[in-house]
C-alpha cells in the first residue's frame, strides 16, 4: 500500500451533479476520506439519468455518476429534516474540509454557511463551487455548464465564421473543477501551516474566463472583439482536421515551420503541387488556405487516421487522430501503456474502468477505488464516524433522517 | 505593486522553466502568492511572438499573450545548457519549492537535471514537468501543438455534438488545451505539496497534455459498447439551442413536463406580456409539452414565435429579463461584453495592473475566487527579458557585476 498526500483529511461532500465530485473525486484519489451526504429524495442527477449499464436505470448503474465519483464513500441524509440538519452538523464537525456547488446562497439558506460552520469548527475549510459565486446581482442564477460556456464567451469564439458558434458543450465543467481542486488543495496546506481554515468562494464563471484572458487584453488595449475562425492558427498552414479513409474519421495536422514543411512534402511524396510558389512559405500558405487545405484532404483520404497520424508523427510533424470513445479506451496504446483507465470490480456494474487523474506523482500516485452504491455507508459512518449506537440509528431510521 | 504576502502559496519560491505548453501554471502559482521565477533562454522565450501585441506591435515586450501568461512572475534570462548556467541554477534550485518545466522528456536528465539529480541538492524540492503526452509511452516524443492536442483528447468538438458536415474544430485563438495542462500541474502541484507538509519529500509530477483533455464519453463505450456518432442527436426532433437576437446570440431551450414550469413557463409568460405570442402559443399546454410526443410542425411553431421574440431584444436585455424572471436563458458574450458584465464588476473581479514601460495600466482578467484569508490576486506585470536578473543573480545569488557582465557576453545570461 503506498502513500498518498491527503491521508487523513476528511471531507463531508455536499456537493453533486458535475463540477462538485469531479473536484471531490481529485481529494478522494489522493487518499482523502471523502463522504457524500446525498439525499434519496432527489437524487444526484447522474444517479437517475442515462447512460445507465445496459441501458437499465438504476442509482448505481450510472456512467457518468461512476466514473467522477471513485473513491468515495456516500450516506443518504434528509437535510429537509432538522434531525437531519443536525446529523450533517455532526460529519461537519468530524470533517476538515466541508464542499458544495449549489447555486450561490443555497448552505446560507440550510442554515450551514461559513459562519455557522465556523461555529462547529473553527478551523473548517469549506469551498463553495457556484456558477457566479456567493455575491453578485446574478450570484443565485441556475445553470449547467454549457451556459456558463456561453456566458464565460468560449462559444462565441468556437466554430467557423460563417455561421452560428458550435456546439462545445459543457465545456467550462471541465475548467472549473481543476481550479476547485487546485484552490482547495493549497488551503489544506495553508491550515496546516497556519492552523487556520477559511471560506473558498469559487465562481465557476470567473474559472471559464480565465482561458480567453489573452483576447480580454486585445479587447481591452486594441479594441478588437475575438471572433471564430474554425480551425485557422496565425502561425501554422496546413493547421486543422483533415478527411480520412472511413465513415467520418479525421486526423489533425499542424505545420508550423518551414523544417515541418518540408518534411511533410516528402511524406506525401513530393507531389508537384507542393513546390507551387503559392505554397513555398508560411506567408504565401496562408493566403491560399482555402487549396491548400483541399490539396491536403485530398492526400489524407486516402489513408486511415492512424497511417496519417503515424507517419506524419514518425517524419516530425504534429498530426493526430480524432477518435472515438472506443478508439481512447481500446485503440490508443499510449493511453494503455500509461494505465490512465484504471478497472474496478462493482457489486452491480461488474468490471468498468473509470480515468485517473491526469498528473502522475511519482512517489505517492493517486490511487482509484470504484464509486460507491447509494447509502453504501451509512451504517458505517453513523457507528464508526459518529460513534452513535445501534438504537440511536434505529431512531434515525425509523424517522427516514437517513434512508 | 507588490507581491500578494497573504496568498495560499507566498512562503514558496518557483522556478518557472516553461515554454508555451506551461506558462499558465506558474501564472496560477503567482497569482496564489508564490514567488514565481521565469527563466528564459537568452534573448526571451519564443512565446513572446506570440501575438495578439499592444496597439499591434509586435516587439517581444508587448505581446498580450505573453502579458496573460505571466502575470505574478519576475523574470530572468539563463541558458541551462553551458557548464556556467546550469551552476547558478542549480543554486537557484536548491532554495526552491517547485520546478516547472515543459521541455521534451529526458532533456533535463540529459544536462544532469533530472529529478534524481534535483533530489540530491534539495530533498524537499518538487519537479512538475508538462509535456504533450507524458514522460513515458509509446507517443511521448510525438509533437503536440494545441490543433494535435484537441484530436488525441476526443474532447466535445471533435466528437460530439455539433453538425456533421464539416470538420472537427477546436476553440479558436487560445491553446486551451495547455492552459488546461497548466491548471492541471497546479493540481498536481499541490497534492505534492500536500504530501511534501507531512513527509518532508518533493517529488516528480508527470502531466500529459493529451490525458487533460481527455473527455471522450467513456460511459457509451465502457458500459453499452457504443460509440456517439458526431451530430448525433439528443433530441428526436430538430430543437433550436443557439438563437440569433439583435445583437449576436443566445442559448435557450424549451422543456416540457415538471420542469416547464421553472424554465419554460417563465418565458412564454415574457413573450405573450409584450404581446409577441399567437394564440397558439398563449393557449399552450407546457406541462404536457415533451420533444418526445410533439411534431415537428409544433417545435417550428413555438420557435419562430420566440424567435421573432429574441431578434427585438439584445444580449443585455435578455439577460437581464432572464435574472428578473428567472429564465435559464444566457447570452453567448463577446470579449467587448465581458467587460460590461454587472456580475464581474460586483464581484471586483477586473484587476488593473501598472505597466510603467508602457506609461499606462491595462485591465486585465483578475481573480477565480474570493477566499476569506487569501483571495488570489495579481501582484504584478509580465517580467521584460531579463528584468530580474540583477535582483536575482548579484543581490540574491551574490555574483558580482563583472561576472554578470561576463556570463552575459558568453550568452549564458
Amino acid at each position: 500500500m503506498g502513500k498518498l498526500p491527503l491521508e487523513g483529511i476528511k471531507v463531508a461532500d455536499f456537493t453533486w451533479v458535475w463540477t462538485g465530485p469531479t473536484t471531490t473525486k481529485v481529494l478522494a484519489d489522493f487518499g482523502a476520506t471523502v463522504l457524500r451526504i446525498e439525499s434519496a429524495k432527489r437524487p444526484d442527477i447522474w444517479r437517475i439519468q442515462p447512460p445507465f449499464k445496459d441501458d437499465k436505470p438504476g442509482f448505481n448503474r450510472g456512467a457518468i455518476f461512476n466514473s467522477i465519483n471513485t473513491g468515495k464513500m456516500s450516506i443518504t441524509v434528509d437535510l429537509g429534516n432538522p434531525q437531519g440538519k443536525e446529523l450533517a452538523k455532526k460529519f461537519i464537525r468530524w470533517a476538515d474540509v466541508v464542499t458544495d456547488n449549489f447555486a450561490g446562497g443555497a448552505m446560507k439558506r440550510m442554515g450551514l454557511d461559513y459562519e455557522e460552520l465556523k461555529k462547529i469548527k473553527p478551523d473548517i475549510i469549506m469551498m463553495s463551487s457556484a456558477l457566479m459565486g456567493q455575491t453578485g446581482p446574478w450570484h443565485d442564477s441556475p445553470g449547467y455548464g454549457d451556459q456558463l460556456s456561453a456566458i464565460s464567451g468560449l462559444h462565441e469564439i468556437s466554430g467557423w465564421p460563417d455561421r452560428i458558434p458550435g456546439e462545445i458543450g459543457f465545456y467550462t465543467d471541465f475548467i472549473a473543477p481543476r481550479f476547485n481542486a487546485l484552490t482547495l488543495l493549497a488551503a489544506i496546506d495553508y491550515r496546516r501551516r497556519t492552523g487556520k481554515g477559511q471560506f473558498l468562494d469559487l465562481a465557476q464563471y470567473q474559472a471559464g474566463i480565465q482561458y480567453l484572458a489573452p483576447s480580454i487584453l486585445d479587447q481591452v488595449v486594441n479594441n478588437r472583439v475575438a471572433t471564430r475562425r474554425g480551425n485557422k492558427d496565425d502561425y501554422a498552414a496546413p493547421h486543422g482536421s483533415y478527411p480520412c479513409k472511413g465513415e467520418d474519421r479525421w486526423c489533425a495536422i499542424a505545420v508550423f515551420t518551414q523544417e515541418e514543411w518540408e518534411s511533410f512534402c516528402r511524406v506525401i511524396g513530393n507531389p508537384a503541387w507542393t513546390s507551387a510558389p503559392r505554397f513555398a512559405t508560411l506567408e504565401k500558405r496562408k493566403e491560399n488556405e482555402e487549396e491548400l487545405d483541399r490539396l491536403v484532404g485530398e492526400w489524407t483520404i486516402k489513408y486511415t487516421d492512424e497511417e496519417v497520424m503515424y507517419t506524419l508523427q514518425a517524419a516530425g510533424v504534429g498530426a493526430g487522430r480524432i477518435g472515438t470513445a472506443e478508439d481512447q479506451m481500446e485503440n490508443d496504446p499510449h493511453l494503455k501503456f500509461r494505465q490512465f483507465y484504471q478497472e474496478q470490480d462493482h457489486p452491480e456494474l461488474g468490471k468498468y474502468r473509470p480515468p485517473r487523474q491526469p498528473c502522475v506523482l511519482s512517489k505517492t500516485p493517486c490511487r482509484i477505488r470504484r464509486a460507491p452504491l447509494i447509502g453504501e455507508h451509512s451504517e458505517y459512518a453513523l457507528k464508526e464516524i459518529l460513534g452513535l449506537t445501534d438504537d440511536e440509528i434505529e431512531t434515525l431510521v425509523i424517522n427516514e433522517v437517513i434512508q | 505593486m507588490t507581491r500578494n504576502a497573504e496568498g495560499l502559496l507566498s512562503p514558496y519560491r518557483v522556478l518557472d522553466l516553461t515554454d508555451e505548453k506551461g506558462l499558465f501554471c506558474g501564472k496560477i502559482m503567482g497569482d496564489m502568492g508564490a514567488d514565481v521565477i521565469k527563466i528564459e533562454k537568452p534573448g526571451g522565450d519564443d512565446a513572446r511572438r506570440i501575438g495578439p501585441f499592444y496597439h499591434d506591435e509586435v516587439d517581444p515586450s508587448k505581446s498580450l499573450y505573453w502579458f496573460a501568461m505571466n502575470t505574478s512572475k519576475r523574470g530572468v534570462t539563463l541558458d541551462i545548457e553551458p557548464p556556467e548556467g546550469r551552476s547558478i541554477f542549480k543554486k537557484l534550485a536548491a532554495k526552491a519549492d517547485f520546478i516547472i518545466e515543459s521541455f521534451p522528456p529526458g532533456y533535463m536528465a540529459e544536462l544532469g537535471l533530472g529529478y534524481p539529480d534535483l533530489e540530491k541538492i534539495n530533498p524537499g524540492l518538487i519537479l512538475v514537468s508538462i509535456t504533450p503526452f507524458g514522460q513515458t509511452g509509446p507517443f511521448k516524443d510525438f509533437k503536440g501543438p494545441d490543433m494535435v492536442m484537441w484530436a488525441m483528447g476526443a474532447g466535445p468538438t471533435m466528437r460530439g455534438y455539433d453538425s456533421h458536415d464539416r470538420p472537427p474544430f477546436r476553440i479558436s485563438h487560445h491553446p486551451q488545451t495547455y492552459f488546461h495542462a497548466g491548471t492541471e500541474a497546479v493540481v498536481g502541484a499541490m497534492a505534492a505539496l500536500n504530501y511534501r507538509g507531512v513527509s518532508g519529500e518533493g517529488q516528480h509530477v508527470d502531466v500529459s497534455i493529451q490525458e487533460c483533455v481527455n473527455w471522450a464519453p467513456l460511459g457509451d463505450w465502457d458500459f453499452n459498447r457504443r460509440s456517439r456518432k458526431r451530430g448525433q442527436a439528443v433530441n428526436p426532433l430538430q430543437v433550436t439551442h443557439i438563437w440569433p437576437c439583435q445583437d449576436g446570440f443566445v442559448m435557450w431551450r424549451y422543456t416540457g413536463g415538471p420542469n416547464a414550469l421553472r424554465h419554460s413557463v417563465p418565458l412564454a409568460r415574457w413573450i405573450v406580456a409584450e404581446g409577441m405570442a399567437d394564440d397558439w402559443f398563449k393557449n399552450l399546454d407546457w406541462a404536457n409539452f415533451s420533444h418526445y410526443t410533439a411534431t415537428q410542425a409544433d417545435v417550428d411553431h413555438m420557435e419562430k414565435v420566440t424567435l421573432d421574440f429574441f431578434m427585438t431584444k439584445t444580449k443585455a436585455e435578455l439577460m437581464e429579463g432572464a435574472i428578473r424572471n428567472r429564465i435559464m436563458l444566457y447570452p453567448l458574450s463577446t470579449t467587448a461584453d465581458l467587460l460590461e458584465s454587472p456580475q464581474l464588476e460586483a464581484r471586483k473581479f477586473w484587476r488593473d495592473v501598472e505597466h510603467p514601460e508602457l506609461g499606462t495600466s491595462i485591465r486585465y482578467p483578475g481573480t477565480w475566487a474570493v477566499n476569506s484569508e487569501t483571495t488570489p490576486r495579481i501582484s504584478r506585470r509580465a517580467p521584460l527579458v531579463g528584468e530580474h536578473n540583477r535582483e536575482i543573480f548579484v543581490e540574491e545569488l551574490g555574483l558580482s557585476e563583472e561576472e554578470l557582465r561576463t556570463l552575459k557576453q558568453a550568452g549564458v545570461v
